[in-house]
C-alpha cells in the first residue's frame, strides 16, 4: 500500500474524539431533519396504531391476539426482507408474492403427490426460488428489461404457474408435522427465554468487542452508554415479548395448554442476523448498496453490477420461497390463493414503511420487519375492529402510498439540505 | 526510455460521431504529463479509453513497452492505473471510507476489516490535509464539492499505483487546497509515478508539467516538453489545433 506522507501545511484531520450519547442523539436529530428518517416513521406508527387499536378493542392487546400478530405477519415479513435486497439495487420484483405462491405449491407436490420427506421437499422449494431469481435477474440485469416489466409478466406468468401445479384450483393439504410445525407451534417456554438470553449476550458481545477494538486502534467507538442503552432496549423489549408469549393463551388451559414462542420468531431473527451480516459486513453487501447509490461509481470501480443485481433477485425469490413454506405451513394447504392478492402490495409495503427506499441503495433488513410488524397490526386491528376486506385494503393502500410518499419527500428535503 | 503508459492510433466513436482520431499518447514514469484542450476536445474520453471504462474503436494501448488489453476498470487498477474522473464517480449512500475501497475492500476472512480500512484512509486523508471533514465515516452525500474532490483524489493515491491520472481534480477546489493537490502531483511524480493531469488552467500546466499534450478536436495535436513552449503556443495549439511549425498539419 502507498501511503502519502503528509503535505506541508497544516495536517488536521477528522476530528477523532469519542461521540458522548449526547452527541450521537444530536446527530441522529440531525439526519432526521436533513430527511433521512430510517425506520422512525415505522416506529411511530407501531406506536399509534397499537394504541388506537388496544383502546378500541381490548382484544388487541390479549396474549392470544400477540402471538397471532407474528403467525399473521411472519410470511409478508420475510418476503420483504428479500425485496429490501432487490430494492436496494434500485430495482422491484412485482413478482415476489406470486414466486412464493410457486415455491409453496411445489412444496405441496413433493411433499403429497411425490411423498418425499419435508427436507428434500423445503430445499426443493428453496431451490425453485433461486432457479425464478436466477431468470428474473438475467432479464433485468443481462438482457436489460426494466425490472418492472419482467417482474409485473411474471407476476400473471407465476400465477398460471400456481394453477398448473395445483392442478386448477384444487386445494392441497399438508399433513406433515415439521412443515405445519414451522407457522403454527411454539418453543417450550424455557427455550424462549433461553433463547432470549442468548440473544442479549451475543449481541451485547459482539457490540463490546468491537468497541474495544476500535478503542484499542485509537478509532472512534461507539461510547458505553450507547451500547448499554440498546442492550437495555433489546433486554426490555425482547423480555416482554417473550414473558407475554410465554403466557398461558389457550380458551381452555386445562384441556390443551398454549404458551411459548411462535416457531416463526426464531426463524425471522435468524434470517435477520443472516441477511445484517452479509449486507454490513461482507463486501458483497457493500457492493449492493454500491450499486443502488451510483451504479456507474460501481462499474469504474470494478464492481460487477449485473451479477450484484441477478444476486439480489436470487436472494428476494429464495426468500420469497421462505414466505411461502410459512404460508402453506401456516394454512396448512396449499390453493392457487397462496402468495396471491395483497402479499405482494403487503410486503412491498413492508419494506418501504419500514424505511426501505424505492429510488435504491437506502434500507435494512429490520426495517422489513419493522414495516411487517407494522403491515400484521393494520391487518390484525382491522379484523377486531370488525372492518371488512374492503376497508382493509384501502388502509393498507394508503399506509403504502404514504409510506412511498415520507420516502419521495425525505428524499426531496435530503437534496435541498445538501444530503444528496 | 520507454514510456509507462503509452497509446497509439486510438479511435473511438460514439455512434455516428467519431470523437477521437488516430490518438498518440505517451506519459513517462517520473514525470508529469498535462493533457490539454478545449471542452469537449476529448480528453475524458480518452481517459476513459484507458481507464477501460470505454471500448475502444482501433489503436493499441502499451504498458511499460508491452502492448496490453483493458476490457474493464479492474485490468486497469491491476495494471497499477488510478484514474480520478471528471464526474468522481462516487456512492453518494456510502460515508467516506466506503467509498475509498469500493471494489477493492480489505477483508479477514469473509468479513470486511473495517478498522483498517478506517485507519489506512484517515492515513491518507491526512496525507492531503483534509481540515473540514467532521468524521470520515460521514456520508459522501453531505461533503462540499471540494471535498467530494479530495476523497475522490484520496481513492486514487490510497493504492500503490504506477500511474495517476487526474481529470480536473482541481476545478472544484479553492486556493489553498489546488496548491495541495499541485504539490501532491509533483511529489506522485517525483517518487517515480507516471503522472498525467487534466486542467484548463495554464499556470497550474505550467507550474507543475514536464511534458504538454495537446488535443484538438479528437486529435492529438501536439506532445511537447513544457520548457521548449511559451503559454502563448500551448493556448494556440489548444485553440486552433496548430502553432508555427508545431501542431496538426493539413
Ligand atoms: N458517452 C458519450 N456519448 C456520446 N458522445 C459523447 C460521450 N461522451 C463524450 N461524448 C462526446 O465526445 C466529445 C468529447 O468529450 P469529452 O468529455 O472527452 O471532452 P473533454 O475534452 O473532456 O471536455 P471538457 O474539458 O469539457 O471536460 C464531446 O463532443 C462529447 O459530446
Ligand atoms: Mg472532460
Amino acid at each position: 500500500m502507498n501511503k502519502v506522507k503528509e503535505l506541508p501545511g497544516d495536517a488536521i484531520a477528522a476530528a477523532k474524539t469519542s461521540p458522548s450519547i449526547g452527541l450521537s442523539v444530536r446527530a441522529y436529530a440531525e439526519r432526521v431533519r436533513g430527511g433521512d428518517m430510517g425506520a422512525l416513521p415505522a416506529v411511530l406508527g407501531l406506536i399509534v396504531l397499537c394504541t388506537v387499536f388496544a383502546v378500541a378493542r381490548p382484544a388487541f392487546l390479549t396474549a392470544i391476539n400477540f402471538a397471532n400478530l407474528f403467525t399473521q405477519g411472519a410470511a409478508i415479513t420475510v418476503i420483504a426482507m428479500g425485496l429490501v435486497f432487490v430494492l436496494l439495487v434500485g430495482e422491484i420484483d412485482l413478482s415476489a408474492g406470486f414466486a412464493s405462491g410457486v415455491c409453496a405449491a411445489v412444496l405441496a407436490v413433493t411433499l403429497t403427490s411425490l411423498g418425499l420427506p419435508w427436507y428434500v421437499c423445503v430445499l426443493a422449494a428453496i431451490v425453485t426460488g433461486v432457479v425464478i431469481g436466477v431468470t428474473l435477474g438475467g432479464l433485468v440485469a443481462k438482457v436489460g428489461i426494466p425490472s418492472f416489466v419482467v417482474t409485473l409478466a411474471a407476476f400473471l406468468a407465476f400465477q398460471g404457474l400456481v394453477l398448473v401445479l395445483v392442478r386448477e384450483g384444487t386445494n392441497i393439504s399438508i399433513r406433515d408435522d415439521v412443515i405445519v410445525a414451522i407457522a403454527t407451534r411454539n418453543l417450550p417456554p424455557w427455550l424462549g427465554w433461553a433463547l432470549f438470553a442468548v440473544c442479549v449476550a451475543v449481541y451485547a458481545g459482539i457490540q463490546l468487542l468491537r468497541a474495544r477494538k476500535r478503542t484499542t486502534r485509537g478509532l472512534v467507538a461507539d461510547p458505553m452508554s450507547l451500547i448499554a442503552a440498546r442492550v437495555g432496549a433489546l433486554v426490555v423489549i425482547g423480555g416482554l415479548a417473550v414473558y407475554v408469549l410465554n403466557l398461558e393463551r389457550s380458551r381452555n388451559p386445562l384441556l390443551t395448554s398454549l404458551t411459548g414462542v411462535p416457531i416463526v420468531v426464531p426463524i425471522i431473527l435468524a434470517l435477520l442476523v443472516l441477511w445484517t451480516f452479509v449486507l454490513h459486513r461482507t463486501a458483497f453487501g457493500r457492493h449492493i448498496y454500491a450499486v443502488g447509490g451510483n451504479p456507474e461509481a460501481a462499474r469504474r470501480a470494478g464492481i460487477p453490477v449485473d451479477r450484484i443485481k441477478v444476486a439480489a433477485f436470487v436472494i428476494c425469490s429464495s426468500m420469497a420461497a421462505v414466505g411461502g413454506i410459512i404460508a402453506a405451513s401456516r394454512a396448512s394447504s396449499v390453493d392457487p390463493n397462496t402468495g396471491g392478492s395483497s402479499v405482494l402490495l403487503y410486503a412491498v409495503g413492508a419494506a418501504v414503511i419500514g424505511g426501505t427506499s424505492l429510488f435504491g441503495g437506502k434500507g435494512r433488513v429490520l426495517d422489513a420487519i419493522l414495516g411487517g410488524a407494522v403491515v400484521a397490526v393494520i391487518e390484525n386491528g382491522m379484523g377486531l375492529m370488525g372492518y371488512g376486506a374492503s376497508v382493509k385494503y384501502l388502509v393498507t393502500g394508503s399506509v403504502l402510498l404514504l409510506a412511498a410518499g415520507v420516502d419521495a419527500i425525505a428524499r426531496k428535503r435530503a437534496s435541498a439540505a445538501g444530503l444528496r | 526510455m520507454t514510456p509507462l503508459l503509452e497509446v497509439r492510433g486510438i479511435d473511438k466513436s460514439f455512434g455516428p460521431v467519431q470523437v477521437l482520431h488516430d490518438v498518440a499518447f505517451s506519459a513517462n514514469a517520473g514525470e508529469v504529463t498535462a493533457l490539454v484542450g478545449d471542452n469537449g476536445a476529448g480528453k475524458s474520453t480518452l481517459v476513459k479509453c484507458i481507464g477501460g471504462i470505454y471500448p475502444i474503436d482501433s489503436g493499441e494501448i502499451l504498458f511499460d513497452g508491452k502492448p496490453v488489453h483493458v476490457h474493464g476498470p479492474r485490468d486497469a487498477a491491476a495494471l497499477g492505473i488510478e484514474i480520478v474522473y471528471q464526474d468522481l464517480a462516487l456512492c453518494d449512500n456510502l460515508d467516506i471510507v466506503q467509498n475509498m475501497f469500493l471494489g477493492r475492500e480489505r477483508r479477514r476472512g469473509i468479513m470486511l476489516d473495517e478498522a483498517a480500512m478506517e485507519e489506512q484512509a484517515q492515513e491518507t486523508l491526512t496525507g492531503l490535509s483534509v481540515r473540514t471533514v467532521k468524521s470520515i465515516r460521514q456520508q459522501v452525500s453531505s461533503l462540499s464539492g471540494g471535498q467530494r474532490q479530495t476523497v475522490a483524489i484520496a481513492k486514487a493515491v490510497l493504492w500503490n499505483s504506477k500511474v495517476v491520472i487526474l481529470d480536473e481534480p482541481t476545478a472544484a477546489l479553492g486556493v489553498a487546497q489546488t496548491a495541495q493537490v499541485l504539490e501532491l502531483v509533483r511529489r506522485l511524480a517525483d517518487k517515480g509515478l507516471a503522472v498525467v493531469l487534466i486542467s484548463h488552467n495554464m499556470n497550474d500546466v505550467f507550474a507543475v508539467s514536464d511534458r504538454i499534450a495537446a488535443l484538438y478536436l479528437g486529435r492529438m495535436a501536439a506532445q511537447v516538453r513544457t520548457a521548449d513552449v511559451t503559454h502563448a503556443q500551448v493556448v494556440e495549439l489548444i485553440t486552433s489545433g496548430r502553432s508555427g511549425d508545431l501542431g496538426i498539419t493539413q
